[in-house]
């Protein structure tokens, strides 16, 4: 039995961009022989992989919102607790931080286009996230102590044993987004291992991904809690 | 320069020991490191079946040496109730985790996805050796399960709360095991977290020139589908582990309801809901089975195709059918809780969905058939165990009609019927899909060749002695035989016991035919025969690589370009009657 044969189409293949065929499987291989050259377009693995990564914590977060509602209704137990007024101060600040690394990003690709000379613009907003960031996680640690000083802790209700476990296992991963902003400010100074676009676009997109993310728990904990 | 071109120079060839062989990036040693550690898991969770029947149907008699492993547990080498529980939580665990999820998916995935599509490694190679050395670090918490305290816990491989969640109380094994145990299976779900990313990335992003989506390999696309599904599955189970943790040690209250008296001792917890672990366990349990399924199902249809030497009926049906079965698995975790005193709606709102997905099965069983169905197929090792896969995965799945309904499903749920029905449909089946792959892909991870007679021999025994465990399965079932129980003396379940005797012998003896797959599969890495480059004449481009095994960057530098699907044969071309999907050459009407 004979099947359709479909050359491959120019068009299909030599976009940039494209994704699916497009020759990303010849990473690192100079292009020759009408290969065309591999560009950072939208199918570049650091993209994919941080939006595949996010699918899976929004997921894990769903899996813990849905606990808490049915906690909730199986409970006897419900007691409502005050959320500690710290969480506001913190919440802005990891908004703040959202907005710096906005500006961090946009200086950091002007640079890497060289439309920008000094790299201390771009530093100084990375700087100025990492150290909002350290503000909200320092910030998340008094919450606790707050709670704490008024007798709640982890066991003590369903309601407390919920905003730690939300706050807590959200603060890992803002530690972990720290520790990626770590890095990505650590490749801006290198000569030998450079900062990547992509890099510098995925740290960007987790930690705004963070900062959504908290303003849902905060929601979530404010109407549940 | 492009920043792709800079983003690929991530690793190169490895120079030590350490580097090439233990701690390595490259996908092949990682796709068999997964193979390794599945075969050491398959192997233990095995022998631990064999206990339980040998104690099934001589509960009195001592087995030799297993005072050794556990004094409490066995006493003079006599199991007690208790231990055969231990024995099946680890079972259960084992298989599923270890097993099942590794050996068709992690392995082979990670051995020849990359191949397939044409690219030089994973798209993150660091998170990809992360990933299998946190699922040794898994698999030896489980393990050490045994050597500490009373030993493994016995709340089964479901650790169903609140027993799971209360400590000591509930049992042997209940107080440092079961800890071990969720411990274990969190750090589990980190590893199938990072490398299904990975693949998901891989797939998307590296496929080589002209490799588009539709040109992918049936069990790419596997894969494929199957990390979308692990994706989100394990993301439940993770903080479902972190919950049930957290009541152990912590104190807290999610799955331990207020008032519950265990073995004289009120537990000191409140309002928590045991249904709640339940709802979060098998929201990732029923998405496990074509998590282990789902690969073996592309593992079978690739091996055919090649092997029919014609293309099958329908290929994108298969893979419609596939994601149709990972959409459908999110929808049905419920059918696993109608005993659970579920509101008799939501009993039928599960049971809707269940059916459902014997649609695209069926489908793709007829697809599989209709194939099969004159066309000149090569018996080989391979393709005897994918025609092995077929009949164990109708056989299997026909049960779960009867056990998706509520009715029916009151009665047989806590009996043998259902586990002749898990272990046939989603254990035996995907253990055929992974032989099938590794007589195929053999040659070409070694550059040697298996016997074929000793495949034949194995594919033969093992089907013969798997139909004479799990068949018997499903009439004891029906006869009411409840599961869990360590012995039948002295009850209604007497006149059973010869039907649990020849199941014994049926287990012994299929278990001693994997021996025969062991020599092989050793024997044969070093006096094998020398594999050709291409010895099936098959056309994706695992078998357009320079050597066997392939080299370190997959195709010697070589700039793969794609012209076809994989399915090209029974076509006229120099070749003969298949075209590799690197040939430029257009096929001719068949002779």
């Amino acid at each position: 039995m004979a099947t359709t044969v479909q050359p491959p189409q120019a068009d299909e293949i030599l976009l940039p961009g494209h994704g699916n065929g497009s020759g990303g499987g010849f990473r690192g291989l100079t292009p020759q022989g009408g290969t065309r050259a591999v560009l950072d377009q939208a199918g570049e693995p650091t993209r994919t992989g941080i939006w595949v990564g996010l699918s899976a914590i929004a997921m894990m977060f769903a899996a813990l919102t849905s606990a808490l509602f049915v906690r909730e209704g199986a409970a006897t137990d419900w007691q409502h607790i005050i959320l500690p007024p710290i969480l506001w101060f913190n919440t802005l600040a990891l908004v703040a931080s959202s907005v710096a690394l906005e500006i961090a990003r946009r200086r950091v690709a002007a640079f890497m286009r060289g439309q920008e000379h000094s790299r201390s613009a771009a530093a100084f907003w990375l700087n100025a996230t990492m150290f909002l960031g350290l503000v909200f996680v320092v910030g998340q640690y008094f919450a606790w102590l707050r709670l704490r000083s008024q007798g709640l802790y982890l066991p003590t209700n369903p309601n407390s044993s919920f905003f730690y476990v939300f706050t807590g296992v959200h603060v890992l991963h803002v530690l972990g987004g720290l520790g990626g902003l770590s890095r990505a400010m650590l490749r801006f100074r290198s000569f030998a291992h450079p900062l990547r676009k992509s890099t510098m676009d995925a740290t960007s997109y987790y930690w705004h991904f963070m900062g959504l993310l908290w303003l849902y728990l905060l929601i979530v904990l404010w109407v549940k809690l | 320069m492009s920043e792709a071109q800079v983003h690929v120079a991530h690793h190169g060839p490895p120079t030590s020991f350490i580097r090439k062989h233990v701690f390595s990036l490259d996908h092949k040693v990682i796709g068999k490191q997964y193979y390794g550690l599945a075969l050491v898991a398959v192997f233990t969770g095995m022998v631990l079946s064999w206990l339980m029947r040998i104690h099934l149907v001589w509960p009195n008699a001592p087995i030799p040496g297993l005072q050794f492993l556990s004094k409490v547990g066995a006493p003079g080498g006599v199991m007690t109730p208790e231990y055969y529980l231990s024995l099946m939580t680890m079972h259960g665990t084992l298989m599923v985790f270890f097993v099942l999820t590794n050996a068709p998916f992690a392995a082979f995935g990670n051995y020849f996805l990359p191949i397939q599509i044409g690219a030089e490694d994973m798209a993150f190679p660091r998170f990809n050796m992360m990933s299998f050395w946190t699922t040794f670090v898994a698999f030896l918490i489980l393990i050490a399960a045994f050597f500490v305290g009373d030993g493994p816990p016995i709340s089964g491989w479901t650790a169903y709360a609140p027993l799971s969640a209360v400590g000591g109380d509930s049992g042997p094994g209940q107080a440092l095991g079961q800890t071990l145990w969720g411990l274990s299976i969190f750090v589990f779900c980190i590893a199938s977290l990072l490398g299904s990313l990975n693949f998901i990335a891989t797939t998307l992003d590296l496929r080589t020139k002209g490799m588009t989506l539709a040109r992918m390999p049936i069990v790419s696309w596997a894969w494929f589908i199957t990390s979308c599904i692990a994706l989100l599955a394990f993301a439940v189970l993770l903080p479902a582990c972190l919950l049930l943790i957290l009541d152990r040690v912590a104190g807290t209250s999610f799955f331990i309801p207020a008032g519950l008296n265990v073995s004289d001792h009120l537990q000191p917890h409140q309002g928590g809901s045991p249904l709640l672990w339940q709802h979060l366990f098998w929201f990732f349990g029923h998405p496990e089975v074509y998590i282990a399924i789902l690969p073996a199902i592309g593992i079978v249809s690739h091996i055919l195709i090649c092997n029919m030497r014609k293309p099958m009926l329908s290929h994108k049906v298969i893979i419609y059918c596939m994601m149709g079965i990972g959409f459908l698995s999110y929808m049905v975790w419920g059918h696993h809780m109608f005993l659970s005193g579920m509101n008799p709606f939501s009993a039928l709102v599960f049971s809707f969905p269940t059916l459902m997905i014997t649609i695209p099965a069926t489908i793709m069983t007829l697809i599989w058939l209709g194939s099969l169905y004159g066309s000149n197929l090569r018996i080989n090792s391979a393709s005897l165990f994918c025609v092995g896969f077929i009949s164990m995965f109708v056989s299997g799945g026909v049960s779960g009609f009867f056990l998706a309904q509520p009715s029916i499903d009151i009665y047989l749920h806590a009996t043998y019927f259902v586990v002749g029905h898990f272990h046939m449909v989603m254990g035996v089946a995907a253990i055929m899909g992974v032989f099938a792959g590794t007589y195929f892909w053999y040659p070409k991870m070694t550059g040697r060749m298996m016997s074929e007679t000793l495949g034949k021999w194995h594919f033969y025994l093992t089907l013969i002695g798997t139909y004479a465990i799990f068949m018997p399965f499903h009439y004891l079932g029906l006869a009411g035989n409840v599961r869990r129980y360590s012995a039948f003396t002295d009850d209604f379940l007497v006149p059973l016991i010869p039907v649990h005797k020849f199941i014994t012998f049926a287990a012994l003896f299929t278990g001693a035919v994997q021996l025969i797959f062991i020599f092989n599969l050793f024997y044969s890495r070093f006096k094998g025969a020398v594999a050709p480059p291409n010895p099936w004449e098959c056309t994706s481009l695992e078998w357009s690589t320079p050597s066997s095994p392939p080299p370190f960057d997959n195709f010697g530098g070589q700039h793969l370009v794609v012209y076809h699907d994989p399915y090209q044969y029974g076509v006229k071309s120099s070749t003969g009657d298949y075209l590799m999907q690197t040939s430029p050459e257009r096929a001719g009407e068949t002779p």
